[in-house]
């Protein structure tokens, strides 16, 4: 297989997430003594490009009018490399970019598409993929028919790869500016991370639900905790619907899924879909008033307890105050 | 103005679905179907459209499915819509089909814009509304918290990883929405029935010449195990004690 892995990045390096892609690829490469290549796209790409090569040969679309992450500008560049190099496996990391982006690149290639993929075999020298479904409910496993195939993966599901030994070639790519000039137009980002962590990157995450009643509390418990962890803060739907937290904060099915090593859960029942988005969590810990919370059966530790009272406490003492 | 509004029948987020023992789909005996909720906030921004709007503005829903799909179709128009269109089809849809349809759907209709969902909730792919603006070659905004109307084109808030990005695309568009945007109304009963006694409007896929081309094969689903052993901890102290002896913190 020749295989695409698209690079997101920061400016600085490649994204971890991606990483996780790469490491996905890497291992269907193996299966069918294919290559890997990565597509990195953007403007001013030499640092990021320099920190790609560690990981494999980089193919870097670089042009001011791809300074920003415009889906009717990226999507052509893709699909025209994926062609051209005649690739029949494109890879990228899940999340808004892939989307966004990836997934009209695959409407242009086909339509040959799994999203969200947590595991995959080759079996009769078949690709399968398995995928959640139903806010993971059900575990599907499917097959891509025609090509190229499009794969975005969960990075909860693969540990980002490793450098290579050797540092892999940085191969320029021409850019029809020509064809760049789309109907979309873009006017800025505005984040409400406060310093902390990206939720999706982030060691240690605190989530709060239904039970802190303002934005304040959820700054101070939720914010609070998570500072004092050196984590990001999250939250769940009902928080978000009632403004006390941002959108962008939300975990779960329709929010973001994360892998964290540990995952505080505050004052939050615990619902299918938030659930669905913190399964790979490597410890959960939920504290709850309502000792029957639905959250205690998928938590590894609990503690019974009014979090306008435990947080606090729990702040002070892992400050070691 | 014409706005599409396409609407898929998903289960009840709020009942739990259960793989059936073959493998081959879920129970569904019993289960309760709806409106995918964010096909219902891009319905809701269709209707405030045309509420707002000073000319005139027709809101049309679009089912793709088996007959079943009436019922959703029945609600869209209980809330609003001012049309319905069902494209009868029991083969398996993926995404990529929907797509194709909806696209043949758009050169009969010929809207401005196609307001949609970002994600149905029973697959999650996340890739009807993408794979419509490339068939179509329109501009796309997904995930979008705000919509404002400019002249030339809309103005659009998207909800990404980063944060809430701004952008500016021009008219025919697909926009597909994030729950943000709005709060969908619940239609009066008097709408609901109504609704029952309108007249549903069906286009076959030999209307719009197509046939099904699947993309994706779903060869089984297995349960997904879920639950963790819970230990209880009596205090703020041994919760600090545990997650230490865990080398978490």
């Amino acid at each position: 297989m020749r295989i695409l892995v698209v690079a997101e990045h920061d400016g600085r390096g490649v994204c971890v997430a991606s990483r996780s892609a790469l490491a996905f690829a890497r291992d269907c490469a193996a299966a069918t003594n294919g290559s890997v290549e990565w597509l990195l796209m953007g403007h001013r790409l030499d640092t990021p490009a320099a920190d790609a090569a560690a990981y494999a040969p980089v193919l870097v679309a670089d042009s001011p009018a791809l300074a920003d992450p415009l889906a009717d500008r990226y999507a052509p560049v893709i699909a025209a490399v994926v062609t051209e190099r005649r690739a029949n496996l494109l890879a990228a990391a899940s999340g808004t970019f892939a989307k966004d982006i990836v997934t009209r690149a695959a409407g242009l290639l086909g339509g040959a598409m799994a999203s969200d993929v947590v595991g995959h075999e080759f079996r009769d020298g078949g690709l399968r993929l398995q995928r959640p479904m139903y806010a993971g409910a059900a575990l599907a496993s499917v097959e891509l028919c025609g090509a190229p195939r499009i794969v975005t993966v969960r990075p909860a599901a693969y540990a980002p790869a490793e450098r290579s030994r050797t540092v892999a070639k940085i191969a320029p790519l021409t850019v029809a500016e020509g064809d760049l000039s789309g109907p979309s137009e873009y006017l800025g980002l505005a984040s409400h991370r406060a310093g902390r962590p990206d939720i999706k990157e982030a060691r240690v995450v605190v989530s709060g639900g239904r039970a802190i009643q303002s934005r304040e509390d959820f700054e101070r418990l939720v914010g609070g905790l998570a500072d004092a962890l050196g984590g990001a803060a999250g939250s769940t739907r009902p928080l978000v619907d009632t403004g006390i937290a941002p959108n962008e904060f939300q975990v779960g099915q329709t929010g973001k899924i994360i892998s964290p090593d540990l995952y505080v859960a505050l004052g939050l029942s615990g619902s299918v879909q938030h659930l669905a988005g913190v399964k790979n969590a490597k410890l959960i810990v939920a504290i709850n008033r309502d000792s029957e919370a639905p959250i205690f059966s998928a938590a590894d530790y609990g503690l019974v307890a009014d979090i306008y009272e435990a947080v606090p406490e729990l702040i002070a003492k892992l400050r070691g105050v | 103005m014409k706005l599409l509004v396409p609407v898929k029948r998903v289960p009840d987020p709020n009942q739990k679905v259960c793989v059936r023992a073959d493998g081959q789909g879920i129970d569904d005996e019993d289960l309760p179907y709806v409106p995918n909720p964010f096909d219902e906030v891009a319905l809701e921004e269709a209707i405030l459209i045309r509420e707002r709007s000073a000319g005139s503005v027709q809101v049309v829903a679009v089912g793709i499915g088996p007959e079943a799909c009436e019922e959703q179709l029945r609600s869209a128009l209980a809330m609003g819509a001012d049309r319905a269109i069902l494209v009868p089809c029991d083969e398996t849809l993926d995404s990529w089909n929907v797509a194709r349809i909806l696209q043949q759907l758009v050169l009969r209709e010929a809207p401005q814009l196609v307001l949609m969902g970002k994600q149905a909730i029973d697959d999650d792919a996340s890739q009807a509304g993408p794979f419509l603006a490339a068939l179509l070659s329109w501009p796309q905004a997904t995930f979008a918290s705000r919509i404002q109307w400019l002249e030339g084109g809309l103005q659009v808030d998207r909800e990404t990883d980063a944060g809430v990005e701004t952008v500016h695309v021009r008219l025919p568009a697909v926009v597909t929405v994030d729950l943000p945007l709005n709060r969908p109304r619940y239609a009066p009963l008097t709408a609901i029935l109504r609704a029952r006694r309108r007249q549903l409007e069906r286009v076959s896929l030999t209307m719009l010449g197509l046939a099904i081309e699947p993309r994706v094969r779903v060869l089984r689903l297995d349960g997904a195990a879920s639950g963790r052993n819970c230990r209880r901890v009596a205090s703020v102290d041994q919760l600090v004690h545990e997650l230490r002896e865990a080398k978490v913190v």
